[in-house]
């Protein structure tokens, strides 16, 4: 009997804690921001890539709006051309990064001068430093390289439990995508729905019409967003398609190595008791 | 390592050699000839997976460490550099990322098989504390490794570790200054835990040279927890037995171990640790990698910081001490009916603690954590004392081949 | 043990065989990252190129710059250098070459300037950087182990079996050069 008590015991204990987590969650959830929408995105899936021309549209809205304050300094012109990428050729690419102007030096005489970009070349920063920015702007704004990994949002349990299994790891281009549709508040442009703490430094930085595609795809916020999303998905994961593509290949080796090595156990173990 | 061996080469030259350096009578007394519990589950894989997994981050970190930079302006840029630019290095860095969340998971297997099956109790007691030996050095080793990629997680998380140890009273603050070499965790920080981050592993792996030495000189326990009597009747050779029952464990681990290298490669780690490092900039909650949370939740739900710091300290340190605080003469948990529903509340206990670890510091949580704290230490202060003093376990058979025929014959009457 | 399934040794045999040959599969498909990984990566193989503006150099001097981590020789030859150079017997050198071969890529719009030689500045011994106008032959002399190359960069006399490379360069323009 004393054995029961014991056990009452311990559920008791266990129940109780749980029932606090519970509540605690609940009062957690009432203040938050909204959870991002899950958005349906061709590189999701085990067998997901990248749509090169979605990520050329991307590319531009970054390059026409996002670049005027957001450096990209992680990534080089040449991946551009790289495969698994937006998919441009290499000489659009040297006549894309000889648009730009890179510092380099010292010459001859020491000095540090500005010289077309080359492929090889990252992209330059639209300010020296974040200290630039910040006096620019008010305050500094990250760096877009791996901003998509960068961010993220909690779906809470127990589908935390779940994203793994269902391959839902897009946390972070949704909530990026959601965020430029988050400017909700027609008379306050640094309001932001998805913004923890609704008041973000980046007034609405897309409107209808701003930049100009020739592939037929609608010249909208939405579509903007999601392109550009996708975009800073292949910078922040160029080797995404060869992940997957490389890691299919790994699992039917090891479910087939899996099986060849439990008839073979099966075999040395049968004529023994155990 | 199980003494003197038998073995005899079968070439000329085989014999020339073992007679000067008797190293293949040694690795054949150990992985070939060596005696194994016929009755063994799959949970006794994990000893070869462990093996696997830290021979995998060994050979992954050195690879890493070839293309990483240590200092504070170029980590997080290296990383990245790893990421993109060198051949296969996205695979080599999510393989050495995951590896260490998955030697977590092995791990934790590992030290509840032991806590079912009593495999802690004489004369294992330093084969048990060598085992708690190696798990404290994985978890410095996870710790500074976390630190290397010199994002937001990796600096916050350094400095609130770091922090503990100013709790010490009188030299607190002169060993934390110590430990950064400066006044905050810097470049002096990064480079010393980049140098003992590769030197740790080493240690872990003499560690488990000692942990498989002693293994071997008392013998594997097993799910009767009854001791082998008859090598003839009870046990099996290593090889083939264990050694194919281990491969096929170990696939089975790869594919949940490729699953996440693969398809869920950032998980398990944190989105903040790929923002740069900014000392300035806090992020607004920071926690641990999951296998530190329950003791994260320790630490957290005493309302002082000393108290705070020994307590979750304490919480690994007293597994050091779990074969004499177990009273219990019966090992395994198949025949200890209550200590079992106790096992399994301390296990969901545990997964609480990490659960809360996890979550702010607020309200409810903190409530629930000092709950749960208080179950965990009473497991084994109050529980595991006491229970060996007042249960009736159930008959104990009198040998593994017994045990063997008496499940066998279960399983013969159930299908007839 | 070896009675046990005695009935089907060729069924068993095939498993087993299956069973090693993945493992081996494996092993080796794994191998190949873990190798590879000390290749070039991607950023290096994209520093392929460097351009040189070729102006400065006085007739006689040499410049040196840096292609893919080691010197190149930038040499101004002066008419009594490239007539040295061009008077020599191919036939009669360690490494036979004649020095138009070694200067047809000094072309600038389609006319040969055999006054810029370009080689790649490590000797062809054991890697040391040789110094100019120094040896025998008024090209280079090693340091190292005593190697003299004469001002087509060929080897004359010393260790080293080679003469001095070429790498690939091109003149963009009047006073360009692009190597590599």
């Amino acid at each position: 009997m004393v054995h029961t008590k014991k056990i009452s015991l311990v559920a008791a204990i266990l129940a109780g804690a749980l029932a606090f987590s519970m509540s605690a969650r609940a009062q957690d959830h009432a203040h938050a921001t909204p959870t991002p929408e899950r958005q349906s995105w061709t590189f999701g899936g085990p067998f997901g890539g990248f749509d090169k021309g979605q990520l050329q549209r991307g590319f531009k809205v970054y390059r026409e709006v996002c670049a005027n304050c957001h450096s990209l300094s992680r990534i080089a012109f040449r991946t551009l051309a790289e495969e698994g990428g937006p998919g441009f050729s290499e000489s659009q690419v040297k006549a894309l990064a000889a648009e730009y102007k890179v510092k380099d030096g010292p010459d001859d005489k020491g000095e540090m001068f500005e010289r077309p970009g080359r492929a090889s070349d990252r992209f330059p920063a639209p300010f020296p430093n974040p200290e630039a920015a910040r006096a620019a702007l008010g305050a500094a704004p990250p760096d877009m390289s791996v901003l998509a990994k960068a961010r993220s949002y909690s779906r809470g349990f127990p589908l935390f439990l779940v994203d793994p299994l269902i391959q839902y790891q897009e946390h972070g281009v949704d909530y990026i995508y959601a965020l430029l549709n988050g400017y909700t508040n027609k008379s306050d442009q640094n309001w932001n729905a998805y913004f923890p703490g609704n008041k973000i430094g980046m007034a609405k930085p897309l409107s209808d019409g701003q930049v100009e595609y020739t592939d037929g795809a609608p010249a909208t916020v939405q579509q903007y967003a999601k392109d550009v999303s996708a975009f800073l998905m292949w910078t922040a994961e160029p080797a995404l398609e060869k992940r997957k593509k490389t890691g299919f290949r790994v699992m039917i080796f090891l479910i087939l190595f899996a099986g060849l090595l439990y008839f073979t156990k099966k075999k040395v173990w049968a004529g023994v008791a155990h | 390592m199980s003494g003197p061996s038998t073995y005899v080469p079968s070439s000329a030259i085989g014999r020339w050699f073992e007679s000067r350096l008797p190293i293949m009578g040694l690795m054949h007394g150990s992985f070939v000839a060596y005696p194994v519990p016929r009755n063994l589950n799959y949970f006794w894989t994990f000893g070869g997976i462990l093996s696997f997994m830290l021979g995998a981050q060994i050979i992954t970190g050195i690879i890493l460490a070839m293309h990483y930079t240590p200092h504070v302006d170029y980590a997080f840029g290296s990383v990245e550099h790893i990421m993109r630019d060198v051949n296969w290095g996205w695979f080599i860095r999510y393989t050495h990322a995951n590896g260490a969340s998955m030697f977590f998971v092995a791990v934790y297997i590992h030290m509840l098989r032991g806590l079912y099956y009593g495999s802690y109790k004489a004369p294992r007691e330093v084969l048990w504390i060598l085992g708690v030996i190696i798990y404290l050095l994985m978890m410095a080793t996870g710790f500074m490794g976390y630190v290397l990629p010199w994002g937001q997680m990796s600096f916050w998380g350094a400095t609130v570790i770091t922090n503990l140890f100013s709790a010490i009273p009188l030299v607190g603050d002169a060993i934390t200054t110590w430990l950064w070499g400066g006044y905050s965790v810097d470049n002096p920080t990064l480079n010393r835990f980049f140098s003992l981050h590769y030197l740790l592993p080493f240690m872990i792996a003499g560690v488990v040279i000692l942990h498989v030495w002693a293994l071997h000189v008392v013998g594997q326990n097993n799910p009767a927890g009854v001791e082998v009597k008859n090598i003839e009747r009870d046990t099996l050779p290593f090889t083939p037995y264990a050694t194919v029952k281990d491969a096929f464990g170990l696939v089975c681990f790869l594919i949940f171990y490729a699953w996440f290298i693969f398809y869920a490669p950032n998980y398990l780690g944190h989105a903040d640790n790929y923002i740069e490092a900014n000392p300035l900039v806090t992020p607004s909650h920071i926690v641990p990698e999951w296998y530190y949370l329950p003791f994260y939740a320790i630490l957290r739900a005493i309302p002082s910081k000393l108290g705070g710091v020994v307590a979750m300290f304490g919480a690994i340190v007293i597994l050091a001490f779990l074969p004499w605080l177990d009273t219990s003469r019966v090992k395994s948990a198949k025949f200890r009916p209550v200590y079992r529903v106790f096992f399994w509340a301390f296990v969901l206990a545990c997964v609480g603690l990490g659960y809360l670890g996890s979550q702010p510091p607020e309200g409810g949580f903190v409530i629930a954590a000092r709950l749960l704290t208080i179950y965990y230490f009473g497991f084994f202060l109050v529980i595991m004392p006491l229970l060996g003093l007042f249960e009736t376990p159930k008959p104990v058979p009198a040998s593994i081949a017994d045990a063997v025929l008496a499940k066998n014959g279960a399983a013969a009457q159930a299908h007839s | 043990m070896a009675s046990a399934s005695t009935a089907e040794p060729t069924r068993r045999d095939m498993l087993y065989i299956a069973t090693g040959a993945a493992a081996a599969v494996g092993a080796g498909a794994l191998a190949w990252p873990l190798i590879n990984q000390m290749n070039p990566d991607a950023s290096t193989l994209a520093l392929a190129s460097t351009e040189v503006d070729v102006a400065s150099i006085p007739e006689g001097g040499i410049l040196t710059v840096k292609w893919r981590g080691k010197p190149v020789f930038v040499r101004h030859r002066t008419k009594k250098e490239i007539d040295e150079a061009q008077q020599v017997k191919a036939a009669d050198l360690p490494d036979p070459q004649t020095d138009q071969d070694r200067v047809k890529q000094s072309t600038i719009s389609g006319a040969a300037h055999p006054e810029w030689l370009v080689v790649v500045g490590v000797c062809t011994h054991l890697g040391c950087v040789p110094l100019g106008h120094q040896g025998d032959f008024d090209g280079w002399f090693c340091p190292c182990h005593g190697s003299v190359y004469d001002t087509s960069g060929r080897i004359r006399s010393g260790p080293a079996p080679r003469n001095l490379d070429v790498p690939t360069y091109a003149f963009t323009a009047a006073t360009k050069l692009q190597i590599g």
